[in-house]
Order: structure tokens, then sequence, then C-alpha cells
């Protein structure tokens, strides 16, 4: 038993870390604040390789495996929560069934062009009518000749607007559930495809979510992945990577309110407060006297190392070909609910001036909610793991 | 980087399984509602090399790894805490020799203890002086080549059927925590007396002891280290300790979840099995996934220990800490399923409930716990 990261991983997770707080944070409070897409920092990830961390290095790719996408996330979660989700769902859910489930032809056709960021990856599943019940979607895929002939909406797409190829389930039938649904490659050029509402919402403002409409949309049967009818498969196991993935955004973003709160208390702790005050009466001589922070924190970074763990012990079943869907749910679960209480906890140790826009520690808490819900609730992640445990 | 054991203490955990399998669960429950030590499992574990796990080979001992400690901790807690605690004094107890002992004193003492000969204690504690352990009270005095020990040690696990006693002492009151040293007591050359035994919560077949030192005389050459060491040796003994309390924990809530889980499946409600409800489906996949994050954690601090990791202190506290607090929740919960029939003992949860508690308390409460991890990420 070794649970050290590996030197050469901790050397790849401190280069992601400086190029993270040298591009993505300095955006972050304004991306959130503006609703904008941090160009800047997607395209330093690209020239940096790290939208091929996955990728096979035959395809332009780093080569890398689950632990280091891991680090990778996580590392640009700490920065800006808004760049890690677009950076991650490119990754995991957007490129990695192509390596998957992909034809070596098409994995020579798309794998370099998304490793090189020329195309960012999105992942088209949710539909208004089928969110945790995936296997009920309506999108449909008429055979047509040599292609198909796409038609329907889905929801709550990441990277909506600024991908250029979408992962999209859709109905090929006979079967009206999960047996009759096919995955299939869908440039954003193609005619047909249009980007429908885009949403205003609570967190993640940097990263776009919105609809995308799919009308008499043409695919060549060159873009199905996987066999018709195997496209439930195709969205089942991207999605447990992807919670690895989503597990490595709510490290980040719980790391980085474990920071700042440690350095608020740290700064109280140097400058007492004004003679005479009813704060500094209140405060007893020693550092006992300030021991309700001082557990709160305590606490905050005991469960986001255990938090961590899971993470890491996900990744590395995944990494080492093992079964991992159990420890990929535990993962998404422990982590995002310890990153939202540890943000929580985080604001509330600001007081007052963590609610004001413009400070981490708002962003902090509204960009946490969204992970207890994207990628699977942590209500579906508890089904998966009750499924396991009560097998 | 690997989150598996070895394959000789996949083996060793094995031939414990069994063992705990066949010869402790029976068992358990009467320990339990007697409250006697069982010093048939002390012999059984003796005989079987459970009790060398805690002593490197070069001291009559199998391994000495932490990791392999909490492995056996934690098997031997599913079914049974008091007995878990034979093993977690032997190693507690023992610590302070391994960390701070010459050569000379760790190849005489260790190996009664390592063939189970001699079952071993830590006495620190006092009845005012808990949390606050460099304010104690006993004392040693030197007179030629040996100490005399006065004064009265509280709270202290196996302190009256140990055969070797590591006991801290003032030497030096006037000098706070810098005055204490750390002896090892051997009851038939340094006689100590232990008046009374606790009634306890959980833990109950585990004797907490009170016990007496009036002129007990110990050879210098059983001192561990400098005089005014004992409080640093104390320190790094909870460091190494702590994540065996976490596997204690764990092991405590590991074995409420398997019998809660087994009982969820029979039992029938509305005609059918409570398992099938999701509100209860819930409750497990949470408790699943709590102890599976306190598991990492008590296994990464035990692998802090054997690496003897700068950040130690810190995982070490944190491994107990929120193993601790997991395992009180996640027995709580386990009774919640068994419902009535949990409250009841002829249902084991209740008694693993009142064992979990002590976890929470001891070789540092929750609270000390906080402030050491705390210290750590402040200046």
């Amino acid at each position: 038993m070794d649970l050290d990261l590996p030197p050469e991983l901790a050397t790849f997770r401190d280069g992601v870390r400086e190029l993270a707080q040298a591009v993505a944070l300095p955006l972050a409070a304004e991306v959130d604040r503006d609703h904008r897409f941090p160009k800047e920092a997607v395209t330093a990830a690209a020239e940096a390789g790290l939208l091929g961390v996955l990728i096979p290095r035959e395809y332009g790719g780093l080569g890398l495996d689950a632990l280091a996408f891991t680090l990778c996330i996580d590392e640009f979660a700490r920065a800006c929560a808004s760049t890690s989700v677009i950076v991650d769902v490119h990754t995991s859910v957007g490129s990695e069934p192509i390596l998957l489930f992909g034809t070596e032809e098409q994995k020579r056709r798309w794998l370099p062009r998304l490793a090189s960021g020329e195309l960012l990856g999105a992942f088209a599943l949710t539909e208004p009518a089928s969110g945790s019940d995936a296997a009920s979607l309506k999108t449909s895929a008429r055979r047509n000749g040599d292609g198909y002939v796409l038609n329907g909406t889905k929801v709550f797409i990441t990277n909506i607007g600024h991908a250029g190829l979408y992962i999209v389930f859709a109905r090929t039938g006979p079967d009206e559930r999960a047996a009759g649904v096919s995955a299939f490659l869908v440039p954003a050029d193609t005619p047909g495809v249009r980007v429908g509402q885009v949403f205003k919402k609570m967190g993640l403002n940097g990263s776009p979510t919105g609809e995308l409409v799919l009308e008499d949309v043409v695919v060549p049967v060159a873009n199905r992945l996987a066999p018709e009818g195997q496209g439930f498969t195709v969205a089942m196991r991207a999605l447990d990577s992807g919670r690895i993935g989503i597990s490595g955004q709510a490290l980040g973003i719980g790391q980085a309110a474990v920071d700042e709160a440690t350095t608020l208390v740290n700064e109280r702790r140097l400058s007492p407060h004004p003679a005479g005050s009813l704060r500094e009466q209140a405060d007893l001589p020693t550092r006992w006297g300030r021991q309700g922070d001082d557990f709160t924190l305590a606490d905050m970074s005991t469960r986001l190392e255990s938090a961590r763990l899971l993470a890491y012990n996900a990744a590395w079943l995944c990494a080492a070909g093992r079964p991992f869907t159990r420890q990929a749910s535990m993962a998404k679960l422990h982590c995002t609910d310890t990153t939202m209480q540890v943000a929580l906890d985080a604001l509330q140790l600001a007081g007052e001036e963590g609610t004001i826009s413009g400070t981490p520690f708002e962003r902090h808490v509204r960009d946490a909610k969204a992970l207890q819900i994207y990628e699977g609730s942590n209500q579906v992640q508890r089904i998966v793991i009750a499924r396991e445990v009560l097998q | 980087m690997n989150f598996d054991l070895s394959q000789e203490q996949v083996a060793i955990r094995d031939t414990i399984r069994e063992l705990v399998q066949d010869r402790v669960a029976p068992r358990a429950a009467e320990i339990d509602e007697k409250a006697e030590y069982p010093k048939d499992i002390e012999r059984l574990f003796a005989e079987n090399g459970i009790l060398s796990i805690p002593f490197p080979e070069e001291y009559g001992g199998i391994s000495g790894s932490s990791v392999t400690i909490c492995m056996g901790i934690e098997e031997i807690a599913k079914a049974c805490a008091t007995s878990s605690l034979i093993l977690a004094v032997q190693a507690l107890g023992s610590y302070p020799i391994l960390v701070a002992g010459s050569e000379e004193q760790k190849k005489r003492l260790c190996p009664p203890l390592a063939s189970g000969e001699s079952v071993a204690a830590y006495a620190l504690s006092e009845t005012g002086s808990g949390s606050d352990a460099a304010a104690m009270k006993t004392r040693a005095k030197r007179y030629g080549n040996e100490y005399v020990i006065n004064g009265t040690k509280q709270f202290i696990t196996g302190g009256s059927i140990a055969g070797t006693l590591v006991v801290f002492a003032q030497t030096d009151p006037d000098a706070d925590h810098r005055g204490i040293s750390a002896f090892v007591l051997e009851r038939e050359t340094s006689p100590w007396q232990a008046p009374k035994l606790e009634h306890k919560l959980g833990i109950r077949g585990s004797p907490t002891a009170q016990l007496v030192f009036d002129d007990v005389k110990v050879p210098a050459a059983n001192r561990l280290g400098e005089e005014g060491a004992g409080f640093k040796i104390a320190l790094a003994v909870l460091d190494r300790s702590r994540p065996g309390i976490g596997a204690q924990a764990l092991g405590i809530a590991e074995g409420a979840f398997d019998y809660a889980l087994a009982y969820a499946r029979e039992r029938k409600q509305f005609g059918q099995p409570v398992s099938s409800f999701q509100g209860i489906q819930f409750m497990f996949a949470d408790m699943a996934t709590q102890i599976e994050a306190a598991r990492h954690l008590v296994y990464l601090a035990a692998t802090k220990v054997d690496a003897k990791a700068a950040d130690l202190t810190k995982v070490a506290s944190m491994a107990k800490l929120f193993a601790s607090d997991m395992a009180m929740k996640v027995t709580t919960d386990c009774v919640q399923i068994l419902g009535g029939y949990g409250y009841i003992s002829d249902y084991p949860v209740e008694r693993m409930m009142r064992d979990a508690k002590i976890t929470q308390i001891y070789e540092g409460t929750n609270q000390i716990q906080r402030v050491v991890i705390a210290r750590s990420l402040l200046k």
C-alpha cells in the first residue's frame, strides 16, 4: 500500500497548478460576473496539451490516465470552476467515448482535433423530459440510406455554442428504453444544428449551458459511435469516468475555499479587533478563545482529505482497468457534498463580507451547488451505490 | 500509488478474519454483558501470533507495520470492539519502547510482548490531567540506579491485567511538560496496584483501571529516552496509535453495517423487504460512502506512520476524528434501521453503538484532534 502520488504525477500536477494559477485564477471573478467564456484559459490549456490529457500520444494527446485527469481538473477548479467544467466535459464525456468506443477511423479523424483544442467536445444526453431517467430520451435518429436524420432538443448542454463536436444520444429504436438508444458524433457546423436558449445560471457562469436543437440533421453512418442500440452503454461508461472528473472539480473548489478561509482566520488572528470593541471583549486572550473558527477549519480540511482519497481511489482503479463504478459514484457523492458544505462553512467564516458579489466565498457556494446535481444527481449516485451494495 | 494490501497482509487478514468469525464473534455479546476481560481471546491472539504484529522481526514480531496493525484491529473490531483493544493496546503500550527505547531496551522488553507472554498498557491520563497531559502530578524521584514512582493514573485501558506498563511521570515538576519522563514497569519487579475498575457504556470487557503507584521502584535502565523526554514520547506515540483507533472505529462501523444490511434484506414490512425502500437504500449508500472515505483516511495515516512522514501528526488526527465520528453516525443509523430490534440486546447493533462512543473520546478527544489539525493549518 502506498497512497502517495507517483513523483511524475506530482510534477504534472504542479505544472497544471502553475498554469491555472497564472491564467485561470485572474479571470475567475470576471468570467463569473460577466457570464463570459474564459477563452484565454481554455486556449492556454490547449497550448499546454491539457485538452488531450486522456488521449493517447499517437492521436496527439498526452496519453495520461484518469489520475492525471483528476489532478488536472482539480487544479483548474481551484483557480476557476467555470474553466474546470469546460475542460472536464471536453476531456471526459466529450472526448473519451470516442477513445473507448470509436473505430480506428473515427479515432484518427476526431481525436487529434479534440486533443489540440481545435474542436471543443460536448455531451448531449439530457432532454427536457429525460434527466435522471436518461433511457427515456425522445430525440430520434431515423435511418435514411447512408445516414441518419436526427430530430429533437437536448438541454443543459455544457460548452453549448463553443463546442465543435457534440456526442448526441438519440433513439434508433425499436426498443423504447435503453436498448433503442444510439450515439452519434455531430459536428457543430452540420446543417440543422442550432443553439437554442442559453441559460442564465446560479453559478459556473463562465461555462455556457444551454439547449441544442436538432432539426433534420443528417449524419453519415460513419459518425455513429458504437453499434446501433449501444448508445446507452456508451453514455453510462462515459458518465462513470465523468464522475471522477466532477470529483476532481469538487476537490479544487473545496481546496480553494479551505485556503481562503485559512488565510482569513490567520489574518483575523494577526489583526485583533479595535480596542474596546465588543468583538474584542468577546475574545479570550489565547487561541482557546478562537476554537469556533479553528474547529470549523479542522472539520473542513479533514472532510476534504477524505474526499480526495475517494476520488484518487476511483481514478486509480479506472486507470488500472479495474471495476470502478461504485467507487466513482461514492467519490462524486462525497466530494460534491463535502465541497458544498466546505464552501458554506468558508462563507460563514467570512461573515457578511463573504456574501458580497465578487468575493470568492459566495462564488464557491454558487459554483459548488451545480456539482451535486450534474453528471447524475447525488440521488442517482445513491441509487447506483445502493444497487451495488445490496447486490 | 497503490491502494491494495500486500499478499502477505491479505494472508494475515484472512487468518484473523477466520479466527474472529469462529472464536471471537460468538463470544462478543457475552463479553459485553458480563463485562469480563476475555482472557481466552487474549490467549487465542497470543497463540496465533496476532499480538506479534506490532513488532518488527528483530524484536520477535512479524511486522511492525502500522498498515498491518490497523488491518488487524479493523478485522477484530467488526465482531468485538473489546477484543480489538487487546491488539490496539499491545501496539499502544509497545510504541514508546519502539519509538524511544535503546537497542538494549527493545531487545529485552519487546520479545515477551511479541510472544504474547506479557500484555502491554500505557499510563498517561490522571484525574486532573486528561487532554492537558502536561498537568500530570505523578512523580518519579531518582535514588541511585532506580526511580521511585508515586501517584495515581486514571482510565488506563488494560492497566489491571498488563505485565508491562509504560508510565509517564514528572521527574522535574518545575519544568512543566519538559519535566515529564517515561518508564517501563514490569509487573514482577515493579508491582503497581489497580484498586478500581470502571463501569462503562461500551467496550465493557476491556478493563479500564485506576492505577496507584505507592513507592514503586523501577530501574533507571527502564527509563525511555532522556529525563524530560517523556512528553515528546507521549505525543509521538499518539501520532502512531491514533490511526489504530480510526481502524477500530472503522471495524465497529463495518460490523454494524453488515448486520443491518443482512437484516434489511430479510425484514419484511408492507409485503416487501425493508431494503427495497429508497429511504433505507439511501441510508445504506451514505453509510457505505462514509465508511469507504474513513477507510482511506485511516490507511493513509497508517502509511504515513510507516513512512515516518512529516505530516503524520495532522493526518493521524484527521483519520481518528473522521473515522470515529463516522462510526458514531453509522452505528446510530444501523440501530435505526433495525428499529425496536436495534434497541434491544438480543441484536448486536446497540452494543456496537455503545462501543463506538469511546472512539470519539480516547487517545485524544475529537476536540483535541481538531486543535491538532487547526494548529497544523494555521500560523
